[in-house]
This record gives C-alpha cells, sequence and structure tokens, in this order.
C-alpha cells in the first residue's frame, strides 16, 4: 500500500485530555488506561466547564459541556492560552438529545420550536460556545465523518498543524441518543476527547508520532484493552480509544486509526 | 499560498439549474423566490425551492440514501459535465488522489424528522427510515464518495452558513500537503421543517421575497442548492487564490457588532491571495436580509474597500441556502469572473444608510480580475475566498 504522503510526518502531541462518566479528567484517566488505578464504580456527573458562566453551565447541552472540559483540559495540560489555538471539533452525531427534541417538535408543535434548542442543533455549537468562552478568534471548524469522526477530525487537525505549523487543538466527542432515534443512530454514554498536535515540540510535550496515510482495503484499526473499551463502548467517538490509552501507557506504539472505512492514519508513537 | 484551478464548478439552485441557466437569471434579474409550499403546515414566506427534487429518486443502488438532501447532491452533480469532470480526475490520478470535502448544515435531518412524523405504535422509526445511513450529518458526504467512487479523504464540514466555503479551504489545505491531487468540494443543503420553523423561531425569516441591504429589509428567505468545485494544482479554469477563515467570538446567533470576524476573515483572504483590496472588482456578500448581518458587513465592506468595488448580495435569486451558500455563491462568484456580469440586489429598493458605495442595488458589466465570496455562520464561523479569472 503506497503513502498518501510523500514521506511520513512528524507531529508532537503537546496536550491531551479525556472525559467520560468512567473517565472523568486525564489525570484519573491516565492510571485508569494503564491499569495503576480501576474505573470508577460509579459514574461521575456530567462536568461543569469552569470557562461558561455559572448560569450557563448547567443549561449547556451535554455536548457543549463535555467538549468545552476536554478542550480547556488539553490547553491546561499543554500550558497554552485558549485563545491561541485554531480548532478542529469532530463529532459523528452531535448533539443527539438536541436532534431528537428537534424532530419531536418539528412532528408535533413546529411553530413552537425554541429558538434557543434551534441555535444549538448546530453542529458547530460545542465550537461556537468554545470560542465564545476562550475568546478565540481564531479559526474552527466541526466535522462529521460517520463513525470515522475521530479519525478524520484528527486528520485534519494533523493537516492544519502541518501546513500551518502551529498548535491545532482537536475536539472530538458523542453522547447517547434519545427516543425514537437512539435504536437508528445507537451512539452511548457521553465522551469527548482533546488532544493538541503541531510539528512543532510543546513544552509539555507527551509524545510524539510519525504519520503515514495510505489508501486501501482490508484496514483492521487499533483496538484498545478489552477492559478499557468497554469503558466507553457503543460510543460514536471510541476509536480515540487505543491513542489516548497509548498515551497513558508511555512507550512505544503502533496504532492504526481510520479516517474513512478505506483510509487509515498509521502513527508510530514515541513518548516522550 | 499557490493558486489553485477550478478545472469544473456546476450549482443547481432554484434560480437555475446548472451554469447557464443560473447566469441566465442572473442576467435578466428573474427571482427563484417563490411562496413557501414546502412541509405539511407552510410557513408563510418564500423560498429558494428546486423544482423536480420529488420526482427524481435516487440510483437503486443508492437506496439506503434516499432522502432529499441526497437526490438534491445527485441532480447537481449531473449537470455541467461535473460528473464526468470528476471521473476523468479519478481515471487522471487514481481514485486514493482525489478528495471529497462536502459542506452542509441540514444534511439529511429531513430523513429523520420525516421519521418522527411517522413512528410505529410502538414508538419506533417505519421500517423503511431505519437505516443509520440518513440519519447522521455525513449521510450527503458519504453519499457523493460512495457515487463519485472516491477513495481519498471523505468528510463532512458543517459549520452552518459557512460549511462550504470551509469545504474549499479544507480542500487546499490537502492539495497544499499533498495528500490529494484534486479534490471535489462543494455544499448541499435542502428544505426542511428544522431550518424553516427555526430560523422562524429567531424572528429572521421574512414574509416576502428577502431584500439584501435594503433599509427595510425584513428577513431571509431560506434556499436549497446543490454546488460543486473539483480544485486542482493544474489545468485551465479560474484560479481560487486564498481563503480566510476566524471565529467572531462573541454570540451563537448574532455577529459580532463590529464584524470583528468578518474583517478578520477578509483580511486574512487578501493576504494569503498577495492581494489588497483596492485588486478586487467583485465582492459576493454573505447579504442574508436580516437586519444585524447586512448591516455589520455593509459598514465592514465600507470600511475596507474602495468605491470602485462592486459588491451584492444574490440571495434574493436564490434564497439563503445555508451550508450550501458558500459554494453556490463561490460559482456564482466564478460566473461573475467569467461573464463580467456583476449582480445587483435583486428585490431591493432603498440601500440601507450603513452601504458604502460598494453595494449596489443595480447589477453592472466590467471586467471582473479578482472576485470574493463572504459566507459568515452561526456559532460565529466566518469564511472568505478569494478567486480570480482565468
Amino acid at each position: 500500500m503506497k503513502g498518501l504522503l510523500a514521506s511520513p510526518a512528524r507531529l508532537f502531541i503537546n496536550g491531551v485530555a479525556l472525559w467520560a462518566p468512567r473517565l472523568p479528567g486525564w489525570e484519573q484517566a491516565r492510571r485508569i488506561l494503564s491499569g495503576q488505578q480501576p474505573a470508577p464504580h460509579t459514574p461521575a456527573p456530567r462536568p461543569a466547564p469552569e470557562l461558561l458562566p455559572p448560569t450557563e453551565r448547567r443549561r449547556a447541552p451535554d455536548t457543549v459541556s463535555i467538549a468545552l472540559e476536554a478542550a480547556l483540559g488539553a490547553c491546561k495540560l499543554a500550558q497554552l492560552p485558549p485563545a491561541s489555538l485554531p480548532c478542529v471539533f469532530s463529532s459523528m452525531h452531535g448533539d443527539l438529545a438536541i436532534t431528537d427534541y428537534m424532530c419531536a417538535t418539528m412532528a408535533s408543535t413546529p411553530a413552537l420550536v425554541s429558538p434557543t434548542r434551534f441555535h444549538n442543533s448546530v453542529h458547530n455549537a460545542a465550537a461556537g460556545y468554545w470560542t465564545i468562552a476562550a475568546e478565540c478568534t481564531r479559526p474552527y471548524t466541526a466535522l462529521s465523518a460517520g463513525d470515522f469522526s475521530f479519525g478524520a477530525g484528527l486528520l485534519e487537525a494533523c493537516v492544519q498543524a502541518l501546513t500551518g505549523r502551529e498548535n491545532i487543538l482537536l475536539v472530538a466527542y458523542d453522547i447517547d441518543a434519545r427516543g425514537p432515534l437512539a435504536p437508528v443512530a445507537r451512539s452511548k454514554h457521553l465522551l469527548a476527547a482533546a488532544l493538541i498536535v503541531s510539528p512543532l515540540r510543546g513544552a509539555q510535550a507527551l509524545a510524539h508520532f510519525d504519520l503515514e496515510v495510505s489508501a486501501g482495503a482490508g484496514f483492521e484499526a487499533s483496538r484498545a484493552r478489552p477492559e478499557n473499551a468497554e469503558l466507553v463502548a457503543g460510543n460514536s467517538t471510541e476509536s480515540c480509544l487505543p491513542l489516548m490509552e497509548a498515551l497513558a501507557l508511555g512507550g512505544a506504539h503502533e496504532l492504526l486509526c481510520l479516517a474513512t472505512p478505506t483510509l487509515g492514519l498509521a502513527m508510530k508513537l514515541q513518548s516522550l | 499560498m499557490q493558486p489553485l484551478r477550478i478545472t469544473a464548478f456546476t450549482a443547481t439552485c432554484a434560480a437555475g439549474s446548472g451554469r447557464a441557466e443560473l447566469l441566465r437569471a442572473l442576467e435578466s434579474g428573474k427571482s427563484g423566490l417563490r411562496p413557501n409550499d414546502f412541509g405539511r403546515e407552510p410557513l408563510t414566506t418564500f423560498v429558494g425551492r428546486v423544482a423536480g427534487v420529488e420526482d427524481a429518486p435516487l440510483p437503486p443502488q443508492f437506496s439506503a440514501y434516499e432522502c432529499r438532501n441526497n437526490r438534491l447532491a445527485w441532480l447537481g452533480l449531473q449537470r455541467d459535465g461535473f460528473f464526468e469532470a470528476v471521473a476523468a480526475a479519478r481515471r487522471r490520478y487514481g481514485a486514493e488522489r482525489v478528495a471529497l470535502v462536502l459542506g452542509t448544515s441540514t444534511s439529511s435531518i429531513g430523513a429523520t424528522e420525516e421519521a418522527y412524523t411517522r413512528l410505529t405504535p410502538e414508538g419506533e422509526f417505519p421500517e423503511d427510515l431505519r437505516y443509520q445511513a440518513v440519519h447522521t450529518p455525513h449521510s450527503t458526504g458519504e453519499f457523493l464518495q460512495r457515487a463519485l467512487a472516491l477513495n481519498n479523504v471523505a468528510v463532512t464540514v458543517a459549520t452552518a452558513c459557512s460549511s462550504s466555503a470551509k469545504a474549499f479551504a479544507q480542500g487546499t489545505r490537502l492539495l497544499e500537503l499533498g495528500i490529494a491531487d484534486a479534490a471535489v468540494v462543494g455544499g448541499v443543503d435542502s428544505l426542511c421543517g428544522s431550518v424553516l420553523f427555526g430560523f422562524n423561531s429567531l424572528a429572521l425569516v421574512s414574509p416576502e421575497p428577502c431584500r439584501p441591504f435594503d433599509a427595510a429589509r425584513s428577513g431571509i428567505s431560506i434556499g436549497e442548492a446543490a454546488a460543486f468545485a473539483l480544485l486542482e494544482r493544474d489545468g485551465s479554469g479560474p484560479r481560487l487564490l486564498g481563503y480566510g477563515e476566524s471565529s467572531d467570538a462573541h454570540h451563537m446567533s448574532t455577529p459580532h457588532p463590529s464584524g470583528r470576524g468578518a474583517r478578520l476573515a477578509l483580511s486574512e483572504a487578501l493576504a494569503r491571495g498577495g492581494l489588497e483590496a483596492g485588486h478586487i472588482d467583485y465582492v459576493n456578500l454573505h447579504g442574508t436580509a436580516s437586519l444585524k448581518n447586512d448591516e455589520i458587513e455593509a459598514q465592514a465592506i465600507a470600511d475596507m474597500f474602495p468605491a470602485s468595488t462592486h459588491a451584492s448580495s444574490t440571495k434574493g435569486w436564490t434564497g439563503h441556502t445555508l451550508g450550501a451558500a458558500g459554494a453556490l455563491e463561490a460559482v456564482v462568484t466564478l460566473l461573475s469572473l467569467e461573464s463580467g456580469l456583476m449582480p445587483g440586489n435583486l428585490n431591493s429598493r432603498q440601500l440601507d444608510s450603513a452601504c458604502g458605495p460598494q453595494v449596489r442595488l443595480a447589477s453592472a458589466r466590467g471586467k471582473v480580475r479578482h472576485a470574493l465570496s463572504n459566507s459568515f455562520g452561526f456559532g460565529g464561523s466566518n469564511c472568505v475566498l478569494l478567486f480570480a479569472a482565468q
């Protein structure tokens, strides 16, 4: 299989964050995913992102809440000001609770739809709230690529980092499906992951990786350990977990993450 | 940046199906807006509805993707030889060297809305709508990748009304880095309840055909469209010289009062293309005909451009096609570069006092060498594209 890049590209991971009810924040997640600590039996309550004004913390949609928590976590770990980073937000579904509300309202009383819920229904709501809260005027994007949304987001973050030669914040998230949509959309739990990638080594860099992109058939994506995979199983962003686990374990890893069913991102990862 | 060639482009919208029809409508001042007849209880407004979408099913091999948005995407691909141009690029470079970046805001949500109106007694989706392929934002992106048989990056950008302008920027970066040798970029958005009633709930929908930059404008007319472009490093066709992207960092549904994000995106597009405002002959404005957007955008244009620049919104012809607007208006801008026609602001009668001499009521003709297209979206996402004539 021929690589699509002229040669593998080196990128540094200058920040990371993870939030799921049984992986609440990177510090705990790192110990849990590396087997140093068991996952909590009681799921953590939804985070209240500190960048949002207190009145908005409780009212924020689930996607906004977990995406902002992860985004800020990665910036803090990297010691980078949130206002300075272009960002890539990636989610297969966006806010499934709002989708359920919008569609149920369209079927019953469309003229009574809530204006706030409507403007929160856009796929870029989490990215919009993040840039507002972080006072970030750098560009953001909001992507979806089905089950491969994490990989597609990671690839776009790497492309932006390599072409712009700067730090890019990736935030990938999905939540549980609600209502009649649930059996079809199928996503479960809350999960948000964030990475800061750059071709330049940051002061707090955790790892570097050499990225090769190839197209073909028969790719087999890396898998996390079963006990770790189980913690987020069924979430549409769960494909972030093998990379998160590798960062938690440290050392050297060869990973394969898919950006479409037939586009593979091979990463030779070395922890620093 | 290294300029790219736009080797093929096309648009299908209420004002015309394909480039020739669209250009004719622009020349003759014929609006595609009509009284809203969409849905079970149509809102009192005007819409830019594409005729015949209902009667154009997808080929049977794509039946799992059946929905209005994907039908419109399929119709759009058939115009102006676009499908064939992509097939030729695929043969030239290989399927694994041609990327697809699709901008949309509605995607296939119309199908999910329909499923909710036809739930079974057990509260489940009806059998014919249980495919995940039409209940996810990437539905149209995935469909297009299959329909065009491409095997490179295939991704959906969903940043509301800037989506398909940003698709051009994202495609450009893929070529710049060398991951792809060609990129199909574009936008597809279709009428659905969520956007009609949603924008209405924000008091942004006009009861009359929209009047961009008119002092007495009363809001937007929602439209639908499919528009595509093929980006390559070489070849013949107009050039993409630059793009500018920014965030307002202000409010989810209201632009920054001084147009901070819009100005940043405009400046960045010019800088990336190595041009100054004085080089710009035509600007296709975002110009939704909402009170705030037009006032703020007009002020930014008045501050940044000389009086010789001709600026207009073409939403009086097409309606605001939301996630497809960036690509549709890129095509309008490319038509302007090709034909020398600089459209005016259709339906508008008296310009808002915020407008400088750049914003024109009437269409004009001239040499159009460099032109910009503005797209500003909910969530404060801005994207400006800079094009040059062949």
